[in-house]
């Protein structure tokens, strides 16, 4: 029998599904056998074959090491423009997005307006103005360049508005304010704990767009000392290239394989979180 | 291996949105002092400080053998991406008036560029005019502009017939004198052998205009604000009989330049040939070491049987003029390439453009293992004496080499005449280069 709660299995779903993991896991696959072979072998068996030697250690190594260990700075800036920009997003989101959904206020449509119409710009087609912009305020070449665009988040304030009008009861707060508390105590100790899987669900998207953040970075920094992971994948990658090449095609491999694991972990640890949120807003209670 | 390839079109189209405001107005330099050296070995003597963007591994060594021969003058060295990447970010530092280095490291092709609309320093006011003599004829003509002199080249890229002896040998095929014989040895190869091919091409813009060069084209002439195209002449159209021939005979493999595949083929015979810039054997020894003892050099093939070669690559360091101490950054241009600074990079497997290092004879009789112990650089330097006179590139050539893949590439794709696609980019780079500002005619 087939019910709401136990529906019918669908071959065809079943086989589109298969057909997108493998889509979804064989260039991870190509990309975790790649990262074992040596420089000679990965230019010499085929993709997803293992080389002659298991060099996924020496790999590791070498990339940490290469060019005075510029790897491992490359990660602290990731990190830093994770925690700092993707957290102040948050914080910021958060925030405003339930200031926007639980008070009434003049120019409330008006930040609505200018909060929809700031998704619907690619943050690519901003990259030049904000270049501008900052290399007058002098912040080119320095990390606050990355950062404070990162602070931005316009989806992410709109996923918390529209989560904090359902998880936020007005009574809630009513009770909250005959029994005294203060507006920010309402917000820090009452409806934080509402938000949580919705704040879980902006963070992971702040962190996604802030680990992953290429185009801003490469403009904004020319100093490789301030790259984040991405740029600097980049210029190992881009190196293989003309007068003077001298690829680096196992480290920019090992490298990315590094840098995506701790994305891994993350969805890993913050999934059930992850899930709750995304079906914010999809039931009308 | 396509890592990051979208990334990089994103960077290109951001470059031609920054040199749409950047080109507009050609600045008339017409202040053509010509010095002397004293304000730059004043600067020297008084020190400071002074940032230096480069990709060139013998950097890292220059820089340090420099700072150590003037302990009061720091260079601070940055990799600011290669290539492309890095004229993105200088193009963006020029457009905001800061940010940008005291030297910068640019290709011969990129020079015009950045020369013309005024944002490099002209050497001649510290009297570097006076070292035309020590450089080889083609290099100094791409780093003069007019009469102006935008840089002091570094390495460059006289172009010669790299080819795979065992290949070579075991098919019984004579190394091509002409293109003619070139063609001929491309089809014996493949025939011989259905998985070889004579070389790998699927266009590339630096290729295509050497290959004109050769032919003795020349497709672009400009006095600043004047541009003219013409790429159908009598070079371009002797370049494409020969090399539409290979396109359509499928005699080409097409792995793309510079990947992971290319550098494989050009390890295990799959390409025989290569013709290109004399920086080619640092990167066969550095990155090819799969294919040690079988290559070797030859002169490039030629039309006619006359030597006659054209400079591919190469580039050159220039004094940005935001800079603030623009005398030290001369200074630092003079050391590295007129200076101290040749011997770190000849040792770093660089190819230089001063001909007395090219003449030398520790440089021509070095026999070279890799090549099976032929004096390779005999071949070399013969080349860097035969290029081809009065080429000059566009004012935008960086735009161009963008957009090349969407016209001139479509040609290689369909099979189609090269010379199609060379004119669909023609009237592209005219459109562009009117909009620019620019007056463009093409024929």
């Amino acid at each position: 029998m087939t019910s709401v709660l136990r529906p019918r299995r669908s071959r065809t779903l079943t086989a589109v599904m298969a057909l997108y993991l493998l889509y979804t896991l064989i260039p991870l696959a190509w990309l975790v056998i790649s990262a074992t072979k040596t420089q000679p072998d990965l230019l010499s068996t085929p993709g997803l074959s293992f080389g002659g030697v298991f060099a996924l250690f020496d790999n590791i190594g070498q990339t940490f090491t290469y060019d005075n260990g510029i790897f491992l700075r490359w990660l602290g800036n990731t990190l830093l423009y994770v925690v700092v920009g993707a957290g102040g997003a948050t914080v910021l989101a958060t925030a405003a997005g339930y200031g926007l959904a639980k008070y009434r206020f003049r120019g409330r449509q008006a930040v609505f307006a200018v909060v929809l119409g700031a998704i619907a710009v690619p943050g690519t087609a901003l990259a030049v103005p904000t270049f501008l912009l900052f290399s007058r305020l002098g912040l080119i070449d320095t990390p606050l360049a990355v950062i404070i665009p990162s602070l931005i988040s316009p989806f992410g304030l709109y996923l918390i508005w529209v989560y904090a009008v359902d998880a936020i009861p007005d009574e809630m707060m009513e009770a909250a304010r005959i029994d005294g508390a203060g507006e920010i105590r309402i917000f820090l100790a009452v409806t934080l704990r509402q938000l949580a899987p919705g704040i879980v669900t902006v963070a992971l998207f702040a962190v996604v767009a802030t680990w992953n953040n290429y185009f801003l970075p490469l403009i904004m920094l020319s100093d490789p000392n301030w790259y984040p992971l991405t740029v600097g994948l980049n210029q190992w990658n881009a190196q293989a290239i003309g007068a003077a090449a001298q690829p680096v095609y196992h480290l920019v491999i090992t490298g990315s394989v590094l840098t995506i694991i701790p994305l891994v972990i993350a969805f890993l640890f913050l999934q059930r979180f992850w899930q709750s949120g995304l079906a914010a807003g999809s039931v009308k209670q | 291996m396509a890592l990051f390839r979208r990334h990089r079109a994103i960077a290109a189209l951001a470059l031609a949105a920054a040199l749409a405001t950047a080109c507009g107005s050609p600045a008339q330099d017409t202040a053509k002092a010509t010095g002397t050296q004293d304000s730059v070995d004043a600067a020297l003597k008084a020190g400071g400080s002074i940032t230096y963007w480069t990709w060139t591994p013998s950097a890292k060594a220059q820089v340090a053998a420099f700072e150590q021969e003037y302990p009061n003058v720091k260079v601070n060295l940055v990799n600011a991406g290669t290539g492309k990447d890095q004229y993105t970010k200088l193009q963006n530092a020029i457009k905001a008036g800061s940010g940008g280095p005291d030297v910068v490291q640019i290709e011969y092709q990129a020079l015009p560029q950045f020369a013309l609309p005024g944002s490099l320093v002209d050497l001649n006011q510290y009297g570097f005019g006076a070292f035309q003599k020590d450089y080889t004829a083609s290099t100094w003509s791409s780093v003069t502009v007019g009469n102006a002199l935008f840089g002091l080249p570094q390495d460059s890229g006289p172009m010669a017939l790299f080819y795979n002896k065992e290949d070579f040998d075991k098919y019984g095929i004579a190394v091509p004198k002409t293109w003619d014989e070139y063609l001929d040895a491309a089809k014996k190869l493949h025939a011989a052998d259905p998985t070889k091919f004579i070389t790998s091409d699927t266009g590339d813009p630096g290729f295509t205009t050497s290959m004109i060069w050769q032919a003795g084209g020349h497709p672009f002439s400009t006095d600043g604000r004047n541009v003219k195209i013409n790429l159908n002449d009598q070079g371009a159209q002797k370049w494409t009989k020969v090399w539409d021939q290979l396109v359509q005979g499928k005699l080409l493999s097409t792995v793309k330049g510079w990947s992971d595949d290319w550098y494989r083929e050009l390890g295990d015979g799959t390409i025989a040939t290569l013709v290109t810039g004399a920086w080619m054997p640092g990167v066969f020894k550095s990155s090819v070491t799969a294919g040690s003892g079988k290559w070797a050099v030859a002169p490039m093939p030629t039309y006619d049987g006359q030597p006659v070669s054209a400079e591919n690559g190469g580039s050159a360091q220039s004094v940005l003029k935001q800079s603030s101490n623009p005398a030290l950054a001369a200074a630092f241009v003079r050391w590295l390439n007129h200076g101290n600074g040749i011997k770190p990079f000849i040792a770093s497997g660089g190819f230089p453009s001063t001909t007395a290092d090219l003449n030398s004879p520790a440089f021509l009789n070095a026999a070279d293992p890799y090549f099976g112990g032929q004096q390779v650089n005999q071949v070399l330097t013969a080349a860097s004496g035969a290029v081809a006179k009065g080429w000059s590139y566009l004012p935008y050539q960086l735009y161009a080499n963008t957009i090349f893949v969407d016209t001139v590439g479509k040609s290689y794709l369909d099979g189609t005449a090269i010379g199609g696609g060379l004119k669909a980019w023609q009237a592209s780079l005219v459109d562009y280069g009117n909009q620019q500002g620019f007056t463009v005619s093409a024929g």
